[in-house]
């Protein structure tokens, strides 16, 4: 109440922004104007508000000119509320006597009259000089950090970013839901463009993760709750029944032979169903953790149903030569029930991933329809030297005549399936060209058949990538540019017969080719994973219109999200190969660590509180809010708001009857004063 | 089950056996078709492609017909004519310049084309409103041994896929296989049958009929059953032309609805058979057991 009693002098600015701003609005015109209004003192206008020379200006003006509210029009508070506050404040004034007007991305960006252009910014401009009279001296609150780090799945980018906070000292919680880390890198065999053997590059690092001390690995287990705020999340993470204890298993893997089932019959899904499994199983040689897991879906000793509960029946009735195995290890369990966590961390590090597109979305091209017709992650596991075959490139149809299964004397490899079209999806994957090389030269190598691959344009754009073209191009492997219409097995010459052909308009040469070949391979795009929904609602995240999860800044903090303390790094964000992947892991884990070492957050101090005599205890407040900040005195009957928790939402201001729940820099004076302001421009 | 019938002029025409057999199966389903009064041309393709704005008043008349009728479901079984008034009312509700224009033309024959009624295919119908099991329990005579070529054409499929999959369309297979038939693989389905290029450009027209005719010999078809009044015509008037350029490729071609008043063991004259140039086979009489056991 006193700011009231003093005499107002507002100083106000108004920015050009270079032409951003100057081009659509007459920022002298709106000086102009706002000088005349009553508690103003001086208003400017100036090319760059933000620069240096701009925030000295106001600290001059309020040292000068003795002011004590500052307005800025410039652009919006997310680009420079920062900045101008931190003017303020050095000015010698609290910051939050300071208020922003957008009028660049609210006005001089979307609008194309000059005239009325300039005449918003200038009602805007009256709106926020009657609300900053308002205004309060209010502090900051710095809030102390946990220093512990959640990183949710366990790819590479999981991997690296783990390792980068484990190595600087920062204890960290690992979580991933498969038995074993290593995401999609582990199935592949080697990586472009140096063609460097990706288990040799990935497992050391899976086996240091395993083994650092700092790092806290949790496989087949799910993060199920995430309550807190930055700084200070609690997290809840539901370690899934492997009914192995993961302490007693050393991974010597003697049960796994004698597995009731003598052959391995179950889809093998690391092998992308070109392998099979038994119901025990270790997913691939280099799993981390080296623990075995029991899948209860196909395992006899649960074939009973289930409990009320969810969990598998034990039966009993398998002879459990397994157990008899593993023997004085005693490492199965088949009591092992879900397991509940509970911890608490400063930083969120979300590295969900991606999942392969659904060839079958596309059935011109015949997956699912003609057995020959693969994906690209089948061929990184069937050239594999550890996958089903050994590495032996073999069809799925069709025999030799002696019986023994075929090697394909030509294969094409379509680019861009599930990328780049209306139909399906309309981003570029960025890694499938690229890939799609890798695949070629890989195949070359192990058949020694033809090799078309068939593009719409070559996107190589890497550190070595384009040479590797080059590299492919003088292997002798076909280009043919075109999206390729179908495949079929429809054959028109006897040239065709008994193969699959891939009808596709060369659009260099402008004709339509028919190419027969004996194998065909999908380069599948890269999608958000089926549940990213659900992970975006649980940490809070957002995300594009294509479902990648969003960053904060496409260009200056495209590790942030909106959500301080969570960050992204890998596909989950979008399509992205290994190097970008890592380098954005590396970069995730240094803005968590720049919160960690600082120590605190500072909390906008946007948060409501309850004017206790004025408080009914009506609680109507209570369940509205999100963040489980409102608390009731049983004793005296009334409300009261945990701060450290308030968001300042302002649900709980608007649902309050006896309007006794006020917003810090949204009270109502504040509100009514800014649209009096608006509306009464003319 | 009530449904505004819109036969257009090949089903009325060069299509006869189509109106003749799907009527008779209609009505034995249970459905009712009422033809839509006074409806005239829908233009087809030819009319879109010279002037889209009358050719859509044109086919507006018809929408607007049926919207006068009371009945919301139009049931077009010509492929170019459910193209059509599938795209009409596609511009109507995209295009406001398009709602426009129609507006004007049809108020000056006193109409009015909200854009309400749902263009529907047999197929759809047949599939979504009627069931397979429905279907599945009139058949009397099923077509067991019958080896059919399930043959979509592109205009029911491409570029409004409303019911089926535009490259893979399945709707077919499934009910001749609801009527004991064995569906044929064959990856053609929706290949073109040279459309009216068979008049215009007989060398290319022609080509890709003889295409489709040998295939299907070729995948063991005994027939080949169709949707469109158009391709059946290609399909089966152009034999002679077609040995004599390339081979003889001996194959009926049917509508569907013609196997399935045979699988309903519908009189000859509601399956019309001998509208076909090429004869289709008899089937193989009921094996005795089966006979007895009725």
């Amino acid at each position: 109440m006193s700011a009231k009693k003093e005499e107002l002098r507002i100083g106000f600015y108004v920015c050009h922004c270079g032409h951003n701003i100057a081009s659509m609005v007459d920022c002298v015109a709106v000086a102009r104007s706002v000088e005349k209004l009553p508690g103003v003192a001086l208003a400017r206008d100036y090319k760059y508000m933000c620069s240096d020379p701009g925030q000295v200006l106001i600290q001059q003006d309020i040292r000068e000119h003795k002011l004590n509210r500052i307005v800025v029009a410039s652009c919006s508070p997310l680009l420079h509320e920062h900045t101008f506050r931190g003017a303020t404040e050095a000015g010698g004034l609290n910051p939050f006597y300071f208020h922003m007007v957008n009028i660049r991305e609210h006005d001089s960006w979307v609008h194309t009259d000059r005239q009325e252009a300039t005449e918003k910014a200038k009602a805007l401009a009256e709106a926020a000089i009657r609300r900053v009279a308002h205004h309060k001296a209010l502090e900051i609150k710095k809030v102390p950090i946990h220093p512990d780090v959640l990183v949710v799945g366990g790819g590479i980018a999981g991997i690296h970013a783990a390792m980068t906070l484990a190595n600087a000292g920062k204890k960290v919680y690992l979580v991933e839901r498969e038995p074993s880390i290593g995401g999609h890198m582990a199935k592949f065999d080697k990586t472009f463009p140096t063609l460097d053997c990706a288990a040799c590059i990935l497992t050391p690092k899976m086996s240091e993760v395993g083994s650092h001390p700092n790092i806290t690995l949790w496989t087949y287990s799910d993060v199920t709750k995430v309550d807190g705020y930055v700084g200070n999340y609690t997290v809840q993470v539901k370690r899934k029944a492997r009914y192995i204890i993961e302490d007693l298993c050393t991974g010597c893997q003697d049960c796994i032979p004698n597995c009731v089932f003598k052959e391995p019959k179950f889809t093998d899904d690391f092998n992308e169903g070109l392998g099979k499994r038994k119901p025990v199983y270790i997913p691939f040689p280099q799993a981390t953790p080296q623990v075995v897991v029991i899948d209860p879906e196909v395992c006899l000793n649960f074939k009973r149903g289930k409990n009320p509960d969810g969990s598998p029946i034990v039966s009993d009735k398998c002879k459990k030569t397994c157990v008899e195995a593993c023997g004085e290890k005693n490492a199965i369990d088949f009591t092992q029930k879900d397991e509940l966590k509970e911890i608490k961390v400063g930083n969120i590090i979300v590295c969900t991933g991606f999942k392969t597109f659904d060839a079958g979305r596309v059935p011109a091209y015949g997956y699912g329809t003609y057995k020959n017709v693969y994906t690209s992650l089948e061929i990184e596991r069937l050239v594999n030297a550890s996958g089903p075959t050994g590495g032996e490139v073999i069809l799925r149809e069709g025999k030799n005549p002696d019986g023994s299964p075929k090697t394909p004397k030509s294969i094409g490899i379509i680019h861009c399936v599930g990328s780049r079209d209306k139909k399906t999806n309309i981003w570029c994957s960025r890694v499938c060209c690229m890939y799609s090389m890798k695949l070629a030269h890989l195949l070359k190598e192990h058949t020694d058949a033809e090799l078309y691959n068939f593009y719409i344009d070559m996107r190589t754009p890497g550190k070595g990538y384009e040479e590797f073209y080059n590299k492919l191009l003088e292997e002798g492997t076909h280009f043919i540019r075109g999206r390729v219409g179908e495949v079929t097995d429809w054959a028109m010459t006897p040239e065709e017969e008994g193969k699959l052909v891939i009808r596709v308009e060369d659009t260099l040469a402008g004709v339509v080719r028919r190419i027969p070949v004996d194998m065909v391979v999908l380069a599948t795009g890269l999608e958000p994973q089926a549940d990213a929904g659900d992970v975006r609602r649980l940490f809070n995240m957002s995300c594009g219109g294509d479902g990648w999860f969003l960053e904060r800044h496409p260009k200056l903090a495209p590790v942030n999200t909106f959500t301080d303390g969570v960050f992204l790094a890998g596909c989950c964000q979008g399509p992205k190969d290994i190097p970008d992947t890592v380098a954005q892991a590396g970069a995730a884990a240094a803005e968590a660590m720049v919160l960690i070492d600082r120590g605190y957050v500072e909390q906008e101090p946007n948060t409501a509180f309850i004017l206790d005599q004025e408080c009914s205890g009506c609680k109507s407040c209570i369940p509205l809010c999100p963040y489980t900040a409102i608390l009731f005195d049983e004793e005296r009957k009334k409300a009261y708001i945990n701060e450290a928790l308030c968001k300042g939402c302002g649900t709980c201001v608007g649902a309050c009857p006896s309007s006794s729940i006020v917003q810090n820099l949204f009270e109502d004076s504040e509100i009514f004063s800014e649209i009096e302001g608006v509306l009464s421009y003319d | 089950m009530k449904y505004a019938y819109f036969p257009g002029c090949s089903l009325k025409g060069t299509g006869k056996a189509y109106e003749e057999s799907l009527l008779p199966v209609m009505k034995h389903l249970g459905v009712e078709m009422q033809e839509l009064d006074d409806w005239n041309c829908c233009g087809a393709t030819a009319y879109m492609a010279v002037d889209e704005g009358k050719a859509c008043a044109a086919a507006a008349r018809n929408l607007a017909i049926a919207e006068k009728s009371g009945l919301q479901q139009v049931l077009a079984p010509c492929s170019a004519c459910y193209l059509v008034l599938n795209k009409t009312q596609h511009y109507l509700h995209e295009y406001p310049g398009m709602r426009q224009t129609v507006a004007r033309a049809l108020e000056t024959v006193g109409l009015r084309c909200e854009g309400t009624s749902a263009v529907r295919h047999p197929l759809d119908i047949l599939l979504n409103d009627i069931g397979l099991e429905a279907v599945k329990q009139k058949v009397t005579r099923p077509l067991k041994g019958l080896k059919v070529a399930p043959y979509y054409g592109c205009q029911i499929v491409r570029p409004y896929a409303t019911f089926d999959d535009q490259t893979n369309p399945t709707t077919m297979d499934r009910l001749l296989e609801a009527l004991g038939a064995t569906v044929v693989k064959w990856p053609l389905k929706t290949k073109c049958c040279g459309g009216s290029l068979t008049g215009t450009l007989p060398e290319a027209g022609l080509r890709l009929s003889y295409i489709l005719l040998k295939e299907a010999i070729k995948r063991g078809a005994d027939v080949i059953a169709t949707v469109c009044p158009l391709c059946q015509f290609n399909l089966d008037a152009y034999h002679p032309k077609i040995s004599a350029r390339w081979e003889p490729v001996p194959i009926p071609t049917v509508y569907f609805s013609q196997l399935m008043g045979l699988a309903f063991g519908l009189p000859d004259n509601q399956v019309v058979l001998h509208r076909g140039m090429i004869p289709m086979k008899p089937l193989a009489a009921p094996a005795p057991a089966a006979a007895a056991a009725r």
